[in-house]
């Protein structure tokens, strides 16, 4: 019997490691290792499915355990060698885990498109042989050995494919331009700086099928004539730096990267550079700066990359996911892709879903496909019975889309109309506890810690957006706070250098827009109606529901509770500290 | 002609032409646009966002400084929007920091204040915000106040872009940002050389100068136009004057040569000029010391000390020692009392001692003996050839255009110097020859040129002569066979060769590595050669550039303080040109012999020969090769007067000592490395009776009986170009905005950049083959060490004007004697040790550093310091032709004090 712990960069983020060792050490402790072998797989087996997390899957039954923790393994690994059932709470699917991508019954899977991830899972990611097997490299080598540049940029411009970074610029545009540009040297460039909070599609891509994304750049290389190509991968994603390392060697072993690929005198030679953390660097110009050795920072443009980029050179900069989907565009056509999606959106799009969705994970849907569907059928809904409020998009530069807008069609057009951006992909849910206030604030703490400092309104004026959200929060906000907050944002996206600074007051006017009233419940009712913000909580006991256990007394960390038995508590409203402990631990709901 | 098109501003069409931003057009029709970041010929950053404009066709606010403009824009530049916009920049940075005007130094020349002012923004939006950052004042120059610093960038760019120091960037991120050095740690302890392009670059009063506190305001001050005391560069200079004291210098800007830009001894070495010790008074010798004297008495002296000398041993008896240092006026009169009053040749400067090799090969080779380009042309170069100068630190401010050549326009750099210097950080090939090896490695670069056929047959063909005997001669000079001698890869030496050769355009820049040798004047011929056989001459980017050391050398020549030439190198010997200048002087006839150089003076003076001399504005006992005998040949003439600004070493030694003005108290012109001849104004009235130097020459003169006439700068210059046809056309109006080229022939013509553009001035440029020949002195058992000497970034010549400046003291107070650690082992050293360091000719004391530049085998001195005067060591054996000492390599021994 073997039972394999999934223990990619996800799962390890939520204790698999941790279970996976627990597990070894217990097999060897009841003395079972003849009969039970532990093994731990990595992210190239990932089903993607991140709620399930830490989990297993027992071979040769085909039992996927779920939330697997450490204290669960003495009576998980007696359970299998006693060939009892499994725990009931701990299945989910008595099917084979590898049969999954292709069922389509499941509310999860049901609705997904896999395109770009169409390798996810299915082959080994160090296995340039494997990635072979699945047609992987017959798109470039028909780009270089059997299509002209203006061929590829052709079949691009039917494929209709948008950047996938964010913005959503017709890829076919800036690879023109980038053939069209007179110089001897170009550069090719994959923006892999992925930094979003909640997001993480193109780790699972460099991670799971980075051959596509080598590809991608050979294709692209070979339309604009370009001989040296860059992967500006963040520092952070140390196993999708390793995967890629391995596949360009892997590639240069098959002549496939380096000198005269496949014999057709054309070279591309590429390497990785390791981003070193900033945010900005995920912007087009300040990753260039960055990969030339200086400090990230953004400079205006014009000129566009395309003329004067990467070392004042021609320069073609797309992202992982749009690299990703270029070589089945060219094997299959560019009409098969266009052949999904909406009029101006086409092919697929991969999200991060997470926050408060039952399902949370990584999923890919047709363009076109609506958020409704997203969120409650493939996600499952907003657990704990609770209501949903918004979903956030695209990140600290995105914004917050309320349940009126929840039949919008996932496309670039629609949601920059309920204004968020698609932006790379995250797409974290909230559910009626989230405070929108706190949610602005969030972000804004975020982009202020990101800006990089160059321009005057990012810099300083993010620090005031912040300080003015931070006074609300804490109830000393004032009526004209609201009007700062918008005429301030104003400015800031009006004259701000680069798009992370234009945008940064996206989160904070999009929920000001849609949520109006609470912001003003902070600044003239001094409430929070999310109960989330600390300052302007006041806890109360209600003597008519208070059970007199002393739960509160008990876990109050500031001990301001006076309890006795058989008595009300009583909360010195002067000294909490709003710490919700009490809240949390009543039973009956007495404290408000 | 690019295509005109045109744009709407305000409502107003405006053509504008392809390639000009939005800021060019405004700017260009008078249209204000505020900005801060933006730094002129500089790439657009677009930090500031101040300079935003409404562009009503795309619907959005665009910055001006970098959005080129296109046809048909609409554009509004102070528009309902653009005003809020720039309201709010404002805002945000006036509450950022500490902005209180008050208090600050740089209140009325601060942008932030001006714009804050022009949009009226008081800064009370939001509260002010403390700065997380410390004020640093913890080096003697410049003061760091964080709480100032709106972050706009202009520091670092004036570091990285304009000066290319690399020192300081910016650290941290977002609002925790800060201007940082190395790391963050202070500027003394960073690669900072303390230049200040970022003070006179930053906007507010976040950089200024140390002392900025206790000084006038910028605007209660007077700013005078004048030209840098300092090195050949010949820096146009801005000095802020009030209460007839210097309080600040600033760069002038859109200015030739440096367009704005200093070295740390133009922007923060003025101190001397008011310094106590300066001579307020003439002195004359009496019982052993001196006492102070009233003109009339010591001119008197002066008269009857020169006139006993002519009477009793004739006018051959008496020598003069002019300034590189004066203006050429002065010296234009010093070389005329010399000819006409005193009736001798014997006049020479300190030309002598760095560039008379540089005369006498290059006027050889080409017929001229100056720079052949300008040093604006250095950046046009594809290609750099640097020997024997150490740039960055003799030159500063040229050595940015090297710099930036190299870093934005991609030239390739070739450094050959057996240090480690400065340059070499950014050389792409770096070649480490023996002392004294240069004719060697050259003639050896030009075979490989010969041989592999990269040399220029047409313009070998069309230009030039002799080139059979060159290749002739250089048989034999093979990579492989000089190695042993040069100590140079005979790869490396190929690639140098073929980088050379291989270049559209190529300047050579050599300085005293070259000409300090005995075989000086054939070290220059070669580089001559060399340039000459790959075409690289007559035109932009290319040339053979000798970098003179002093603010006025190359005019101090151009003058005729030269024992064999009159004014415009006009040959002594030729009867007609004699015949011509004793007319144009009055004089019946001139005297027919060439005169002694300088540095024969000094040993007739001790043979007897010689037994009098007129030291002007020089530092012989520093600064000439061997100075004990130096020392001694001064206190064995009759009679020694010394005309300077200090009681220098020489002074000391003088029967009468005459005070002169610094370049700040007197009008004049100084004429540069590239020849422009440019402006002195004087700013200051002198201090005590102290006179310019052609003042006390024009009263010694009428001592003398001659007739003189007591006339202004401008009348001087305006009989320098009657008698110098170089100087044709130069004439003061003409060189208020900046200075002109000399060969300047009329009033009509424009002045000369580029020499030998159609034609070489003797013609033909003439090939002359070199053979190559060891220094005079070789080390051996006694003295097992090569000595080399030269300058220091912080300091200048003696230190007579350096070392009365606090500031660059601190920074360099040290003498030091630069060692390689290898070389430290072997005598068993400390970095810090005291140690002797003797030659055949004395030895002096000083203390060891080790050094990254250092070579294995030598030492490096600086001879700036007379308590540790390199030159007691030096050689004084001279090159045959041009009398230049070898100062660049002699043998000596160490040992350590204790």
């Amino acid at each position: 019997m073997r039972v394999k712990v999934f223990n990619g960069e996800g799962c390890r983020a939520k204790g698999s490691d941790e279970v996976y060792r627990a597990l070894t050490a217990e097999v060897r402790s009841q003395g079972v290792q003849d009969r039970i072998e532990v093994i731990e797989v990595g992210e190239e087996h990932c089903p993607g499915y991140c709620t399930l997390s830490p989990s297993l899957l027992v071979e040769p039954s085909g039992m996927i355990y779920q939330d697997v923790q450490v204290r669960d393994a003495p009576g998980l690994v007696q359970n299998l060698v006693e060939q009892q059932e499994p725990l009931s709470k701990k299945i989910y699917s008595p099917r084979k885990l590898e049969e999954i991508p292709e069922e389509q019954e499941t509310d999860f899977f049901g609705p997904q498109l896999f395109w770009t991830l169409r390798n996810r899972g299915r082959i080994d990611p160090e296995s340039i042989e494997e990635y072979i097997a699945m047609d992987g490299y017959q798109g470039a080598a028909e780009a270089i050995l059997e299509m002209e540049p203006e061929e590829i940029i052709e079949e691009v411009k039917v494929s209709a494919i948008r950047g996938r970074g964010g913005a959503g610029f017709p890829a076919h545009i800036k690879w023109k331009a980038g053939a069209g540009a007179r110089s001897d040297i170009k550069y090719v460039v994959c923006n892999a700086d992925e930094g979003d909070p909640g997001a993480f599609m193109d780790r699972s891509i460099l991670e799971g099928d980075p051959h596509s994304v080598l590809e991608g750049m050979i294709i692209a290389a070979r339309a604009i004539g370009s001989h040296h190509g860059y992967i500006y991968c963040r520092t952070e994603y140390p196993l999708a730096v390793r995967r890629l390392s391995i596949a360009i060697d892997q590639a240069m072993g098959y002549g496939l990267l380096g000198e005269n690929i496949l014999g057709s005198g054309f070279d591309f030679h590429l390497q990785i550079y390791q981003g070193a953390g900033a945010f900005v660097c995920g912007e087009g110009t300040a990753l260039q700066h960055s990969i030339e050795g200086k400090r990230g920072m953004p400079r205006p443009k014009p000129p566009r990359s395309t003329d004067k980029g990467l070392f004042n050179r021609p320069t073609v900069l797309n992202n992982v996911e749009t690299f990703a989907n270029i070589p089945q565009i060219i094997v299959k056509g560019g009409k098969w892709y266009s052949g999904v999606g909406t009029e101006k959106s086409k092919g697929t799009k991969v999200f991060a879903l997470s926050g408060d969705v039952r399902n949370i994970g990584l999923v890919e849907v047709p363009m076109g496909t609506s958020l409704r569907t997203i969120i409650f059928d493939i996600g499952g809904g907003i657990p704990d019975k609770k209501k949903f409020k918004a979903v956030q998009l695209g990140g600290p530069s995105g914004g917050c889309i309320p349940e009126d807008y929840l039949d919008l069609p996932v496309d670039f057009e629609a949601i920059s109309q309920a204004n968020a951006i698609m932006g790379s992909g995250g797409m974290i849910v909230m559910d009626e506890s989230t405070c929108m206030v706190d949610m602005a604030h969030y972000f804004m703490d975020f982009i202020q810690d990101e800006s990089c400092g160059k321009c005057t309104p990012c810099r300083e004026g993010t620090k005031r957006l912040l300080d003015i959200l931070t006074r609300i929060k804490e109830g000393q906000g004032e009526e004209a706070d609201l009007d700062r907050l918008e005429s301030l944002s104003a400015y800031i996206t009006d004259t701000s250098l680069c798009g992370l600074g234009q945008s940064a007051p996206t989160p904070v006017l999009s929920a000001l827009r849609s949520f109006r009233k609470e912001f003003e419940a902070h600044i003239i009712d001094k409430q929070c109606p999310a109960k989330k913000c600390p300052a302007l909580l006041h806890f109360e006991v209600d003597p008519e529901k208070c059970a007199s256990c002393g739960q509160c007394y008990r876990h109050c960390p500031a001990k301001v509770i006076s309890w006795q038995k058989k008595e009300s508590a009583e909360i010195d409203k002067e000294k909490c500290i709003q710490c919700l402990t009490c809240y949390e631990k009543c039973r009956f709901e007495a404290i408000e | 002609m690019p295509e005109q098109q045109t744009l709407t501003m305000n409502k107003q069409s405006l053509v504008f032409q392809e390639g000009e931003t939005i800021l060019d057009v405004a700017r260009r029709n008078g249209v204000f646009i505020p900005t801060i970041c933006h730094m002129e010929g500089l790439t657009p950053s677009g930090a500031c966002r101040l300079c935003v404009v409404e562009d009503e066709s795309a619907g959005k606010l665009v910055t001006a400084c970098s959005t080129p403009a296109r046809r048909n824009m609409a554009l509004q530049t102070e528009s309902k929007r653009v005003v809020s916009s720039r309201r709010n920049t404002l805002e945000l940075l006036l509450t950022s920091g500490n902005h209180d005007c008050l208090l600050c130094p740089a209140n009325g020349e601060c942008t932030l204040q001006d714009l804050a002012f022009r949009y009226q923004v008081a800064g009370t939006s939001y509260p002010r915000q403390v700065q997380p950052y410390n004020l640093e004042a913890v080096n003697p120059l410049i003061i760091r106040d964080f709480s100032k610093c709106i972050l706009c960038g202009r520091c670092v760019r004036a570091c990285q872009e304009v000066q290319v120091n690399n020192a300081i960037s910016i650290g941290y991120r977002g609002k925790a940002g800060k201007i940082v050095a190395a790391g963050d740690r202070p500027l003394k302890d960073s690669d900072c050389v303390f230049c200040g392009e970022c003070v006179q670059a930053c906007p507010t009063g976040a950089l200024v100068p140390k002392d900025a506190r206790f000084r006038p305001r910028t605007w209660q001050t007077e700013q005078v136009r004048t030209t840098c005391p300092y090195c050949g560069v010949g820096c146009q200079m801005f000095l802020h004057v009030r209460d007839n004291e210097i309080h600040r210098v600033t760069g002038v800007e859109h200015a030739p040569p440096n367009e704005g830009s200093l070295c740390v001894k133009g922007r923060f070495g003025f101190e001397f000029v008011s310094s106590p010790e300066r001579l307020k008074t003439p002195l004359i010798k009496e019982n052993g010391g001196l006492r102070e004297a009233s003109w009339d008495e010591a001119l008197d002296v002066c008269v009857s000390g020169f006139k006993t000398a002519i009477d009793r041993h004739g006018p051959e008896s008496v020598g003069v020692v002019s300034s590189a240092r004066a203006t050429n006026e002065e010296n234009y009169l010093i070389q005329k009392f010399t000819r006409t009053v005193l009736g001798t040749n014997n006049i020479d400067h300190c030309a002598r001692l760095c560039h008379s090799s540089t005369v006498s090969g290059l006027g050889q080779v080409f017929g001229s003996g100056a720079m052949t380009n300008s040093i604006a042309d250095i950046e046009k170069a594809e290609v750099i050839l640097v020997t024997g100068s150490n740039t960055t630190e003799s030159h500063p401010v040229l050595s940015i255009r090297v710099k930036r050549a190299v870093t934005q326009r991609g030239a390739r750099l070739i450094v050959v110097d057996p240090r480690r210097i400065p340059l070499v950080d950014f050389a792409h090939v770096w070649l480490r020859q023996n002392l004294g090896s240069d004719i060697a490695w050259i003639n050896a670069m030009m075979q490989v040129i010969i041989e592999e056929g990269l040399l220029d047959q047409d313009f070998i063909d069309r230009r030039s002569m002799g080139f059979e005997e060159l290749k002739e001669a250089l048989s034999g000079y093979t990579p492989e066979a000089v190695q042993a001698f040069t100590g140079i890869e005979p790869e490396d030496l190929r690639t140098a060769a073929r980088l050379y050769a291989g270049a559209g355009a190529a300047n050579i820049l050599y300085a005293m590595g070259i000409t300090q040798h005995v075989c000086g004047t054939d070290n220059v011929k070669s580089l001559a050669n060399l340039a000459m056989l790959c075409g690289h001459i007559g035109r932009e980017g290319g040339g053979v550039n000798p970098l003179r050391g002093q603010n006025n050398v190359q005019g101090a020549c151009d003058m005729g303080a030269l024992p064999n030439l009159y004014p415009g190198y006009q040959q002594v010997s030729d009867p007609a040109i004699r015949d011509k200048m004793a007319g144009a002087w009055g004089v019946d006839s001139l005297p027919e012999e060439q005169g002694l150089t300088a540095t024969e003076m000094f040993p007739r003076a001790l043979q007897g020969d010689l037994r009098t001399m007129y030291i002007v504005g020089e530092n012989p006992v520093l600064s000439d090769a061997d100075s004990t005998h130096v020392r001694q040949a001064l206190e064995g003439l009759d009679f020694l007067a010394v005309q300077d600004i200090f009681l220098t070493e020489t002074a000391r030694y003088a029967d009468v000592v005459l005070p002169a003005c610094t370049f700040a108290e007197k009008e004049g012109t100084f004429t540069n490395t590239e020849r422009r001849v440019q402006r002195v104004r004087k700013a200051l009235e002198p201090p005590g009776s102290s006179l310019p130097d052609s003042e006390i020459v024009i009263r010694l003169a009428k001592r003398f009986g001659s007739s003189w006439s007591c006339r202004d700068s401008s009348d001087i210059m305006a009989e320098v170009a009657s008698l110098t046809p170089q100087y044709g056309g130069i004439e003061y109006c003409r060189l208020e905005e900046e200075g002109l080229h000399w060969p300047c022939w009329d009033l009509q013509h424009p002045g000369t950049p580029i020499l030998h553009c159609d034609e070489f001035a003797c013609g033909l440029g003439r090939f002359q083959p070199v053979q190559s020949s060891p220094p005079a002195e070789v080390i051996d058992e006694d003295y097992p060490l090569w000595l080399t000497t030269g300058r220091v970034l912080y300091q200048y010549h003696t230190g007579t004007m350096t070392r009365k400046s606090r500031g660059l003291n601190a920074l360099s107070r040290e003498r030091l004697v630069e060692i390689a650690p290898e070389d430290a082992g072997t005598y068993g050293l400390e970095d810090g040790d005291e140690v002797i360091v003797s030659s055949r000719r004395g030895s002096i004391q000083a203390r060891v550093g080790f050094s990254r530049a250092a070579v294995p085998g030598t030492v490096f001195i600086p001879f700036h310091y007379a308590e540790a005067a390199a030159n007691v060591l030096t050689n004084p054996r001279t090159d045959p032709v041009s009398g230049i000492p070898e100062f660049k390599a002699c043998a000596v021994q160490l040992a350590r004090v204790g």
